[in-house]
């Protein structure tokens, strides 16, 4: 029963059509600190692009690279900035290819993961959750290697691969439809619902 | 396009059904926009698509957005678009294929507006249909009794 007492918000969540993902993406930019005492020291400035929740954990991230890929410390570093990059087109959906490094419980392996998805964060974090199931792997675990729009004649996944074109029509066959607010379920029914709405 | 032989079996016995593909109206069975016509622009995979909702009402507008297919219920209307079409297109081609003419004529708008009216009933408009049923009671009762006496 669709009535105009069940709308707008009773089911909690605010709906404007914003997706708030939960790893964003940051661009963070920094370098060894330039020391005085010891002579003018070779200070490269570094960017790197971070998946992360918040920017807190994308700095924490940012070290732990560079203190693995480029031998500067948080210590002896600054970070000169931190953005967030937002999606250029949030409302076109395209097929996001990750290649990975994640560690499992007996070493490291390389992965490359494809999602369809609207955004490279929801996708991020999509595969963040997949991962987590297949692998048992957690954040920490895991290190973006390049994540990039994919164009379909270089997709890898069938199961994506389905989707695609204009012509994707498929009906819905077996529908297990639920009540439009909590209020409606019923623990006892007369009849078995209706499930075909092909028709 | 990679199906298994048993979903090329399922599409291939929905020629003319309704379908989940880019054009399809839908109306919104759960959440916010609950009530809400929204046309599909794109299906990002086997669960969700990309939906729009253009309307003149902004009470009856739905942003482009993602929305599980959980949450829309297939109509027999569709327009012609292409796959992400955007919205002065979208618009045009919802004019062109008369979307809410059709489905304001169906059966099913009809069935939720008569329902929206019933709900939003005040005390005088229930007395009002009190005082009609009784009338149409009386006039029935009235037409029965000459039938019966003959």
């Amino acid at each position: 029963a669709i009535s105009k007492m069940s709308a707008a918000g009773v089911n909690g969540a605010p709906e404007s059509g914003i997706v708030h993902t939960k790893y964003r993406q940051y661009q963070v930019v920094g370098r060894l600190k330039p020391s005085a005492e010891k002579g003018t020291r070779k200070a490269n400035i570094f960017k790197m692009n971070i998946f992360a929740p918040n920017e807190v954990v994308a700095k924490s991230r940012f070290w732990y690279y560079m203190s693995m890929l480029n031998r500067v410390k948080k210590a002896n570093g600054e970070i000169l900035q931190i953005n967030e990059v937002y999606e250029k087109r949030p409302a076109t959906v395209a097929t996001y290819g990750i290649w990975m490094r994640y560690d499992s419980r007996t070493g490291h392996h390389n992965m490359y993961r494809e999602y369809r998805d609207t955004s490279v964060n929801a996708a991020v974090s999509k595969m963040y959750l997949d991962v987590a199931a297949r692998h048992r792997s957690r954040f920490t675990n895991v290190q973006i290697v390049r994540t990039a729009t994919v164009p379909i004649d270089k997709m890898r996944k069938s199961w994506n691969k389905e989707y695609l074109g204009k012509d994707v029509a498929f009906p819905l066959p077996h529908r297990v439809l639920r009540p439009s607010t909590k209020a409606f379920k019923k623990s006892f029914v007369a009849k078995r619902p209706r499930t075909d709405f092909t028709n | 396009q990679a199906h298994t032989p048993g979903s090329r079996a399922i599409i291939a016995m929905s020629e003319g059904k309704r379908l989940v593909e880019t054009g399809r109206v839908c109306l919104c069975n759960y959440g916010a926009n609950l009530g809400k016509l929204v046309v599909i622009i794109n299906v990002v995979d086997g669960r969700r698509v990309l939906v729009d909702g253009p309307n003149a009402d902004p009470k009856k507008a739905v942003k482009r957005q993602i929305m599980p297919l959980a949450r829309l219920s297939l109509t027999t209307i569709k327009c012609d678009i292409m796959p992400g079409a955007r919205i002065n297109t979208l618009t045009k081609a919802m004019k062109a294929a008369d979307v809410v003419g059709k489905w304001n004529a169906g059966s099913w708008a009809k069935g939720m507006a008569k329902k929206e009216a019933k709900a939003s009933m005040g005390d005088f408009d229930r007395f009002k249909m009190m005082v009609a049923r009784k009338t149409r009671a009386k006039a029935v009762n009235k037409a029965m009794k000459k039938m019966v006496k003959k």
